[in-house]
């Protein structure tokens, strides 16, 4: 079994290092039959794998010993349990559609590259390596059974995004964006290490099994030197490292621009797993982050202000891919207040019904944006439902599902969260529920707002075509006038490649949601989650739970359906109905439009204070520290001194005789006058 | 054979050198040939100390002692612990890459590059295994003269200035320390055997005495803060194998120094002065890391970059346990290849531009894609990505930090940002982006030969990365020895 493990990672690397270094020779074809075979066979093995967990078989154990000191023996190995298993599913799964997809996306790549630009000779499988090598690293940090191997592959993920976002690296934007994801994600990184360092100090240990093993231990401990509790600090530490993964507010801001890299991999990387693994790391502590309420509370206020107040942004974005990408963040912040109410099975569990519906959507998105010959504003669009039903139809359910009605999958997870969350009994769990309550109609406007101004309503890219390219992000804008382009678009569905994904996509998008009788309430995760007896909020749910068709009838009589029924009825009254009305309310409401236009105006205050301040800093220190005070001052200051000296005494030695016999006799009548005063006053 | 392998390691390329100069600028496929011939043999004799190494035993291994100036009771006596040898292979390994980057690049005296590199290779790998005071000073004061004419000669514009500050920094420096060695001397009775200087009683003010000797010493090799500014000078105009040399070893005797004679001689002046060496330590890694961000040299910008760097090393040896001691070794070598490939990416560049300024480039990765390829790869090691040699030590130093005190690892691990902020806003400026300027369109990628040491240094930065228990267990027994060693009062 121990092989079956290792080849699970191990065969998207391989195809990585194939598509990669071999591109040229593999050609296109053979680069993306090596890294699909290799996620291929890492899904059914996952599923081979999943099986065997079922049937009891757990794991934990090392490949091999990375490194010893200081008492620390650090180890490369792996963790299978029902958590492990059930993100292996979801990774490889949604890497594999996202692989197939990609042939269709990536299919005139060619086209995004300057001429001559050899950069762009084999960027299609550059493509197809980077999305393997990123499987690699997602498994890597699921499987692991240690905090030393989840830093690598927490990083590694983080490396492969920043590859990723910046792919079309001639694109001032994209190198923006990506450079701004990798330092943000650092920012996060930054508290990762120091809670996995207070770890290593104080449990001797970071070994997954030998920490949890010592949990209640440290939950008696205070930090030596600060007076912290120790426990608290830990789980706030590991929790900034998810904030910056799972970018959650206020250390989001990389998420939005992260839009900038090709759609495949928003769908695959910025919403259905990468992002997800602040959720992940938070749901595989639960042991640690049990014992303490502030850490709790911490996490799911953080939960609750990015649910409401990113979803809120979506609703003002006109970007296609921009309203899912805030949608992401939104529904984040759902998982984060479900790791906040204890209820770390309800977050695994929306984690895995949003990879589904948000794949759909994000897969969804691209299959528009190529049927737009790359042009992702929504203002552009309208009508396009009779032109690619197959494209309606899977986004359509990705929506209802994000908008978190029943009987889709969305609507399951996203109820169990809200309901975890009122449950909960940690300081200002309050806040964060009223926080989930006005975000499910934020989510139901801006979901079905995304549907109707993209699907329905007036055909707007006929008469945008004149303009046409001034907001192409997708694209190099001379592409179009290579393909000759001109004039109105005439849009049609995608071929297969893109559509098969999306249908199958679908499927769990719709009917994941039904699993929640066995995941949720029949003890599924067993010891992989720990849920202390303080936190009854999990329980009382269970107790409640009463099959999938009570749930939903219960449902239906609750606050939050109706709230995202109204915020569907919103979203159609003001994009079907009256599309009048949009423009007028901006106006009516410039200022609030203006804040969330601005993002609150994060992305400003982080350039300026932040960059700005740094790079300020940096010329103050360099020019006034090391040139003035350190150069001019002590170093040239002393050669300087030095040589003043120097100069002195050159004065003295002129070379000219007449001076020298002048000191001569200057210093002759003053020896004699000294003598003769010492005489004369001994005489006296 | 095994009893005079260091001698080898020494020697070999010392006396190697002579054919080289023998051969003559105007032969130089010769002297290329020659050179890579003696750089060659000068690693392979230095594998055998690592395959043949006792990881076990905490002494000194492949020991030679020989009378060499009886009056004064000075010895020829060499010998290396766990600390000491992997720095011999990695100067062994490192003069092989500067011997293959200067191959075609070098117009003017080749044959004189290529020898004060050897010279200088022995040199160094002379000051590592030393274990005799005045051998050691001899060593370390040789070292400065093939490096001053390497800068002085085959520098830039500014060189001569460059040179000096170098020359008299170091030189400065270490007379305070010839001062520290000739006390030890009369100390021990007339011994200048290091490892005896080691058992010797000291009060505690001649202690402090001696550190501070040392640490002027030592401080201006490193360089550690405010005695840094000749690095980014001499970088600046030293020839891209110059600037390797200079940041892969040289950087490293300052460190190392400290381990051998600091610590041990005098670990009360030792525990005394950690607040203030770590305070040192932490201002490089913060201060220096924000000078680094608004550099517009490239050299310079690795210059500060390798500054910040070591004051991890000299934060590790100063917190007193396994984890940072060992990490700060394990930085060392690891900063040895990094520092060595950002310097031959920036030289690759140079030689096809004539330039180091970062705004004359910008979208490299569209005419040189493999170069680009791996000046990322070295560029997210140097921010310390996982599975690269660079994350191994900061990580030790880190974790080791936050166990002495938590803010000194919450200052330390600043580096997590301002050293990926640094080098990765380089990055976008230089390799990303539409190309910048006809100079970057006409560039052509790496040629074999650049390809071969790129890669080999890449490898050695992966595999360090993936595997780096090999370098920690040579470590441990000798670390092991010189923390309880240092946790004896002497006084």
């Amino acid at each position: 079994m121990k092989t079956i493990y290792l080849l699970v990672p191990l065969a998207p690397l391989v195809g990585a290092i194939l598509a990669g270094f071999c591109g040229g020779l593999l050609g296109r074809t053979g680069a993306h039959l090596v890294t699909i075979a290799g996620v291929a066979l890492s899904f059914i093995l996952s599923v081979i794998i999943f099986q065997d967990v079922q049937a009891g078989h757990t794991f934990n154990g090392a490949v091999y010993t990375w490194m010893e000191s200081g008492g620390l023996k650090l180890e490369i190995g792996f963790m299978i349990d029902q958590l492990t298993v059930l993100m292996m599913l979801v990774v490889t799964f949604v890497s594999l559609m996202v692989h197939i997809y990609t042939i269709g996306y990536m299919a005139h790549d060619e086209d995004n590259w300057p001429e001559g630009s050899k950069a762009g000779t084999h960027s299609y499988q550059r493509f197809f390596s980077y999305i393997s090598l990123f499987t690699f690293s997602m498994l890597m940090l699921v499987m692991s059974n240690n905090f030393v191997q989840l830093f690598f592959g927490w990083e590694a993920v983080g490396l492969v995004s920043y590859l990723l976002i910046g792919f079309w690296s001639v694109r001032e934007t994209a190198i923006y964006a990506n450079l701004k994801a990798f330092l943000v994600n650092r920012v996060g990184d930054f508290g990762f290490l120091l809670g996995i360092g207070l770890v290593a100090a104080y449990a001797g240990s970071l070994d997954y099994v030998t920490v949890f093993g010592k949990a209640k231990e440290l939950a008696t401990m205070t930090e030596a030197v600060t007076g912290w509790p120790l426990i608290t600090a830990i789980c706030i530490c590991l929790f900034i490292g998810a904030m910056g993964k799972s970018a959650q507010f206020p250390l989001h801001v990389w998420l939005p621009d992260s839009m900038e890299g090709p759609t495949p991999i928003s769908a695959l990387i910025h919403a259905a797993t990468m992002v997800t693994a602040g959720i992940f790391m938070v749901s595989r502590m639960s042991p640690l982050f049990e014992l303490s309420d502030t850490a709790l509370s911490f996490v799911i206020v953080i939960g609750g202000i990015t649910t409401l107040f990113m979803a809120l942004i979506a609703i003002v974005q006109t970007d296609v891919k921009r309203v899912v990408a805030y949608s992401t963040l939104s529904q984040l912040g759902y998982m984060t207040m479900a790791l906040g109410a204890s209820a770390y099975s309800v977050a695994i569990f929306h984690l895995m019904t949003h990879a589904f519906f948000k794949a759909v959507l994000f897969l969804g998105a691209g299959s528009v944006i190529i049927a737009m010959h790359h042009e992702q504003d929504m203002r552009k669009m309208g009508g396009l439902k009779k032109y690619m039903p197959i494209t309606y139809a899977t986004m359509l359910i990705g929506a209802i599902a994000n908008a978190g009605l029943p009987p889709f999958a969305g609507f399951f997870s996203k109820d169990s969260i809200i309901e975890a969350v009122h449950f909960s009994q940690v300081p200002f769990a309050g806040f964060a529920y009223v926080c989930a309550l006005a975000a499910v109609f934020v989510g139901g406007l801006y979901s079905f707002r995304l549907i109707f101004f993209t699907f329905h309503g007036e055909e707007r890219f006929r008469h945008a075509a004149d303009n046409h390219g001034g907001h192409g992000h997708d694209a190099h804008h001379d592409a179009h006038d290579e393909h000759g382009h001109h004039g109105p678009v005439e849009p049609h569905e995608s071929p297969k490649v893109v559509t098969v994904p999306l249908l199958l996509l679908a499927i769990p998008a719709i009917g994941s949601g039904w699993l929640i009788g066995t995941i949720l309430y029949g003890n599924w995760f067993g010891d992989a989650i720990v849920v202390s007896d303080a936190h009854k909020g999990m329980a009382t749910m269970a107790a409640q739970f009463h099959g999938i068709f009570g749930m939903m009838l219960h449902g239906m009589m609750t606050l939050p359906f109706w709230l995202a029924l109204a915020g569907a009825a919103t979203a159609w009254f003001l994009y079907i109905k009256r599309p009048d009305l949009p423009a007028v309310i901006k106006q009516k409401l410039a200022f609030p439009a203006m804040i969330l236009e601005e993002k609150y105006g994060f992305d400003r205050f982080n350039d300026w204070f932040f960059a700005g301040g740094a790079r300020g800093l940096g010329r103050g220190l360099w020019k006034g520290g090391d040139q003035v005070l350190i150069d001019g001052v002590m170093v040239n200051g002393s050669a300087g001194a030095v040589g003043w000296f120097a100069g002195l005494t050159a004065l003295i030695q002129s070379g000219r005789i007449y001076q020298y016999a002048f000191f001569i006799i200057i210093g002759a009548v003053a020896l004699l006058g000294y003598a003769w005063l010492t005489v004369f006053s001994r005489v006296l | 054979m095994n009893a005079s392998l260091l001698s080898l390691a020494i020697w070999v390329p010392i006396i190697g050198a002579l054919p080289v100069f023998w051969a003559g600028s105007d032969r130089r496929c010769l002297v290329r040939w020659l050179a890579l011939a003696v750089a060659v043999a000068g690693f392979l004799v230095t594998i055998p100390l690592y395959t043949g190494f006792d990881p076990k035993l905490a002494g000194m291994q492949f020991v030679e002692q020989l009378p060499w100036i009886p009056r004064f009771n000075v010895q020829y006596y060499l010998g290396v612990d766990g600390i000491s040898m992997p720095f011999i292979l990695l100067n062994a390994f490192i003069t092989v890459m500067v011997v293959l980057a200067g191959w075609d690049v070098i117009e003017e005296k080749q044959a004189q590059y290529m020898g004060a590199f050897l010279v200088m290779s022995g040199l160094m790998n002379g000051i590592f295994s030393a274990l005799d005071g005045v051998l050691f000073y001899v060593f370390f004061e040789a070292s400065l003269i093939p490096m001053y004419i390497i800068i002085g000669v085959w520098g830039g514009p500014n060189r001569v200035y460059a040179a000096i500050k170098f020359f008299l920094y170091t030189l400065l420096g270490s007379l305070l320390m010839l001062v520290a060695l000739l006390w030890l001397f009369l100390a021990a009775g007339g011994s200048f055997n290091i490892l005896d200087w080691h058992q010797l009683q000291i009060g505690m003010k001649p202690q402090i005495l001696i550190f501070i000797a040392f640490l002027v010493s030592f401080a201006v090799k490193v360089p550690m803060w405010p005695v840094h500014t000749w690095l980014p000078d001499a970088h600046v105009e030293a020839p891209t194998g110059g600037s390797v040399v200079l940041a892969a070893i040289a950087l490293k005797l300052g460190a190392y120094g400290f381990v051998r004679f600091s610590l041990p001689i005098v670990p009360d002046a030792a525990h005394y002065m950690a607040p203030f060496m770590i305070t040192l330590s932490l201002i490089a890694v913060v201060y220096i890391g924000f000078v680094a961000l608004v550099q517009t040299d490239m050299k310079k910008l690795i210059a500060y970059s390798s500054i910040s760097h070591m004051g991890f090393v000299t934060l590790g040896f100063f917190i007193f346990n396994q984890l940072g001691v060992e990490g700060a070794l394990v930085q060392m070598i690891s900063h040895g290849f990094i520092s060595a490939a950002m310097f031959l990416c920036v030289g690759v560049m140079y030689d096809r531009v004539h330039s180091r300024q970062i705004a004359d480039y910008g979208g490299v990765v569209h005419t040189m894609p493999k170069f680009a390829a791996l000046f990322v790869f070295f560029a997210m090691a140097n921010s310390g990505l996982p599975a690269t040699s660079g994350f191994v030590g900061e990580f030790m130093v880190i974790l080791g930090a936050i166990k002495a005190n938590f803010w000194l690892g919450f200052l330390a691990a600043t580096t997590l940002i301002l050293g990926a902020a640094y080098t990765l806003w380089m990055i976008k400026r230089v390799v990303y982006g539409p190309v910048g300027n006809h100079h970057v369109a006409e560039m052509q990628d790496i040629n074999g030969r650049e390809f071969l040491f790129l890669g080999i240094l890449a490898l050695s930065v992966l595999a360090m990365g993936l595997y780096p228990f090999p370098f920690t267990e040579v470590m441990h027994a000798s670390v092991d020895n010189l923390l309880k060693h240092v946790a004896v009062s002497k006084l």
